[in-house]
């Protein structure tokens, strides 16, 4: 089936919902996601929304500017994360307007709390500025925009799983997607498409990330000759539930939390002076991969604890409800009362698909445009997070760039007409599933997967070095074989969702050879990046992007300066 | 542990009814259902359909009938569920493949409440200011995650499939009773209607099944009281 749109968002999280709301009022849009919108993975942000508002004390956006590019240890560019720390006060309160309920404080205005790297006077202590609704911030948020998509009857196709992306004449033509429900191949027509199908954390064995983590969107950008930026840089929270990697918030820390252990000594102390357990992720996450290979892991075994028992019950209670949820219920424990097991959890892809500050996406390091397509969110890389995020950024990136993409994309549509469609333009998708279904190998999906996360938790997450990857590079390579003899058992065509899963695998497989790849290359250590072989930053060769390609011969690279505008590399310290 | 999981099956394109499968498996007691259907899925029936996403409880994605009661697969451990465990789909909703069902008609009836904030004066430069008491009053229903366990244990649902059921309604209240919205009126229209909240029984079954805890019946109830005193 062929459909024809102004334009089509792929992904229906924060970032696909705020471009589909920006987008709907100025043509013919579709949102196109794999699962019903307020299934998306924003709803389980939990700590909050960053925005210099300076409701409880001075604050500046030009201080979450300056805290955003040492977080990313100076490899964000900083005309994009200008513009995400000034326009983050505006969203903030449009979110208000439309009915977001923000937590309150007592003269009724936005409550906020500290987090992670935020900090006043560029440096000198934490500072309140993650607004938040409790401990369910990404969840009102995904509400929010939900329900003003309602309100404003933006057109979805729910369950709709991405293949391809159709380009023509150098320019984007549409995408081709496969509708779960009844197995047909439908092609979006499009003068513009908007990319946010979000991140790729289900490449790690322990992840806070939703099973649908996939990197849907950056795979198929990949296999259309598109570069992905950065894709080396990968966070590890530091506070995932032990072995199930269920994201405990920042915001617990935030609150007071403090993590400590088997001594039960606060260690982070040795690390982070002045911030303490509210440091940037990268830096709490190594600190406590070290503390674990010194012995000091709680039982000698590969956690620590994140003790909340000096917190209040109303802190308990009002502030961090699901989060004292989570640990009755999977951990069977009173976080009142016991220290909380945890350990660091694969959480956020810095990198993604290279886009300019109008979510443009670029396929260059001399920033060319590819005319009608665009991304925003995880799977997108401005780059406004660098080589780290910082808590409660990505919330704001979702929505300013989001927005900002839609903005763009509605212009583009207006003044241009459809690249032309390409000749028969579910081929290459056709041929993809019909592959997949005429498999009668012996290799189940899942043993690739296992293997695949096992592996790369082993060898690319906190601590990489050349050995580490050079036998993780083999290893994908030995997936790869397996993967060519994958079997499917369901050969139905209404909700195949085995089939979607071999689908996805084939996208991680795909991340993770740029991921290791980008890490092999990049040779020192900045932000989430720690080769153990080159444990030092190296701005005089290191101070820019990686873009990775796809080839027959392999991963290629370019590389892409850094934007350096108010504030000059420095060290990172806290 | 050896747990033994009995689940409902159907597949419409290879039979027209459905029938029980029976897979014993090998699990912790740690482990959420979500794992062990994942388990069932990944290594024994590659068919075995459901949705799934998050699995720690928000996305809403795997609301099931779980020996007897609703609640979301990735919520409750094997340790609290027995050795034998039977699993099938949310009952009142067309069931399309195994635990899959159809979640259409449970959307069309949140957009039928309005749910969303309707406000008639202008917007200030900054933040509506709230206060924690005002903002308190809703706080409950701000959880509602749409998994739909709450509307499909409800019996009047059962016998009136018009009803528009405890989850909407659980998302008109958060409006309703929100201080900055100014379309109290137009939902209380709606609600007041013949398939409204006077179809609750007062049975306390969504208030079992909702997997966030909120007091649905509570919420209804408020509503019940909002038409009866605010009433037009």
């Amino acid at each position: 089936m062929v459909h024809k749109y102004d334009a089509v968002v792929v992904g229906a999280g924060g970032a696909g919902l705020m471009a589909g709301l920006n987008l709907s009022a100025h043509g013919r849009v579709a949102v196109i996601s794999k699962l019903y919108p307020t299934r998306s993975h924003t709803g389980t942000a939990q700590g909050g929304i960053g925005a210099a508002l300076g409701n409880h004390e001075e604050d500046h956006w030009e201080w979450h500017m300056f805290d955003t590019i040492k977080g990313g240890d100076y490899l964000a560019d900083q005309d994009a994360v200008e513009i995400l720390c000034r326009e983050a006060i505006e969203t903030v309160y449009e979110l208000e307007h439309w009915g977001l309920p923000f937590s309150r404080t007592e003269d009724g205005r936005i409550a906020q709390r500290p987090f992670g790297g935020h900090t006043k006077e560029f440096g000198k202590g934490p500072v309140r500025r993650s607004c938040y609704a409790a401990d369910r911030t990404g969840h009102m948020i995904l509400q929010t925009l939900y329900q003003q998509c309602t309100k404003n009857q933006v057109h979805f196709f729910n369950e709709y799983h991405l293949l391809d992306l159709l380009v023509s004449e150098g320019r984007c033509a549409g995408v081709v997607a496969y509708c779960i429900a009844t197995g047909e191949l439908h092609v979006f027509h499009a003068k513009a498409v908007l990319d946010a199908t979000g991140g790729c954390g289900r490449m790690f064995r322990v992840t806070s990330n939703a099973h649908s983590l996939t990197g849907d969107g950056m795979a198929v950008a990949l296999r259309a000759g598109l570069p992905l930026e950065d894709m080396e840089f990968f966070q590890f929270h530091p506070t995932g539930i032990y072995k199930m990697g269920i994201l405990l918030s920042e915001a617990a820390r935030g609150e007071g939390g403090i993590l400590r252990n088997r001594t039960g000594e606060r260690f982070m102390e040795r690390y982070a002076p002045t911030l303490l357990d509210l440091a940037p992720r990268d830096m709490v996450s190594r600190a406590m991969y070290r503390e674990i290979r010194d012995g000091k892991g709680i039982d000698g075994k590969n956690y620590l604890h994140l003790d909340l028992t000096h917190l209040s019950a109303e802190v308990h209670d009002k502030k961090l409800p699901d989060v004292t949820d989570f640990v009755r219920t999977y951990l069977g424990i009173e976080p009142k009362k016991e220290p909380v097991p945890v350990q660091p959890t694969a959480h956020y892809a810095m990198g993604g698909i290279p886009t300019d500050t109008d979510g443009r996406v670029i396929i260059d390091e001399q920033n060319t445009p590819l005319h009608g397509f665009y991304a925003a969110g995880e799977s997108a890389c401005v780059s406004v997070h660098g080589a780290n995020r910082l808590g409660t950024n990505s919330l704001v990136d979702i929505l300013v760039y989001g927005r900002r993409g839609a903005r763009h994309a509605a212009t583009y549509m207006k003044e241009n007409d459809w690249a032309p469609s390409p000749a028969n333009p579910e081929d290459r998708a056709k041929a993809l599933i019909a592959c997949l279904m005429a498999g009668s190998g012996k290799e189940r999906a899942a043993q690739i997967r296992d293997a695949l996360q096992d592996e790369m938790m082993e060898k690319a997450s906190v601590f990489r070095d050349a050995k580490s990857l050079t036998a993780m590079k083999e290893k994908l390579v030995e997936l790869r074989e397996r993967f060519a003899q994958v079997k499917i058992e369901d050969r139905g065509s209404k909700y195949n969702t085995e089939v979607l899963e071999v689908v996805e695998l084939e996208n991680l497989l795909d991340l993770a050879e740029a991921l290791v790849e980008s890490a092999l290359g990049r040779e020192e250590s900045r932000g989430a990046h720690s080769r153990e072989d080159f444990p030092k930053r190296d701005d005089i060769n290191w101070l820019k992007h990686t873009l990775a390609y796809k080839t027959p011969q392999g991963i290629a690279f370019k590389f892409k300066p850094v934007t350096i505008t108010k504030f000059q590399p420095k060290e990172r310290k806290y | 542990m050896k747990v033994t999981l009995k689940i409902r099956r159907f597949n419409p394109e290879k039979s027209p009814q459905p029938w029980w499968g029976e897979y014993p498996i090998e699990a912790e007691p740690t482990d959420r259902l979500l794992d062990a259907l994942n388990y069932v899925k990944w290594h024994i029936d590659g068919t075995l359909t459901y949705r799934r996403s998050c699995a720690h409880g928000i996305c809403g994605s795997d609301a099931m009938l779980i020996n007897g009661a609703n609640t979301l697969a990735c919520k409750v451990l094997l340790q609290n569920l027995g050795s034998k465990i039977t699993v099938e789909p949310m009952r009142g909703f067309r069931v399309i493949k195994d635990l899959l069902v159809d979640m259409d008609a449970f959307f069309e009836k949140f957009r039928k409440v309005k749910p969303y904030l309707i406000t008639h004066t202008p917007e200030p430069e900054k933040e509506r200011l709230q206060t924690i008491e005002d903002r308190e009053t809703f706080e409950d229903t701000t959880k509602c995650i749409l998994c739909g366990a709450c509307t499909t244990s409800c019996p009047s649902f059962w016998a009136n499939e018009d009803y528009v059921g405890p989850a909407a309604i659980v998302n008109a209240h958060r409006f309703i009773f929100d201080s900055r919205d100014e379309g109290g009126d137009e939902r209380l229209e709606i609600l007041g209607a013949a398939d409204g909240v006077w179809r609750c029984r007062t049975i306390f079954n969504c208030v079992e099944a909702c997997p966030r805890e909120i007091n649905i019946t509570r919420a209804i109830g408020e509503v019940k009281k909002a038409l009866l005193f605010r009433r037009f």
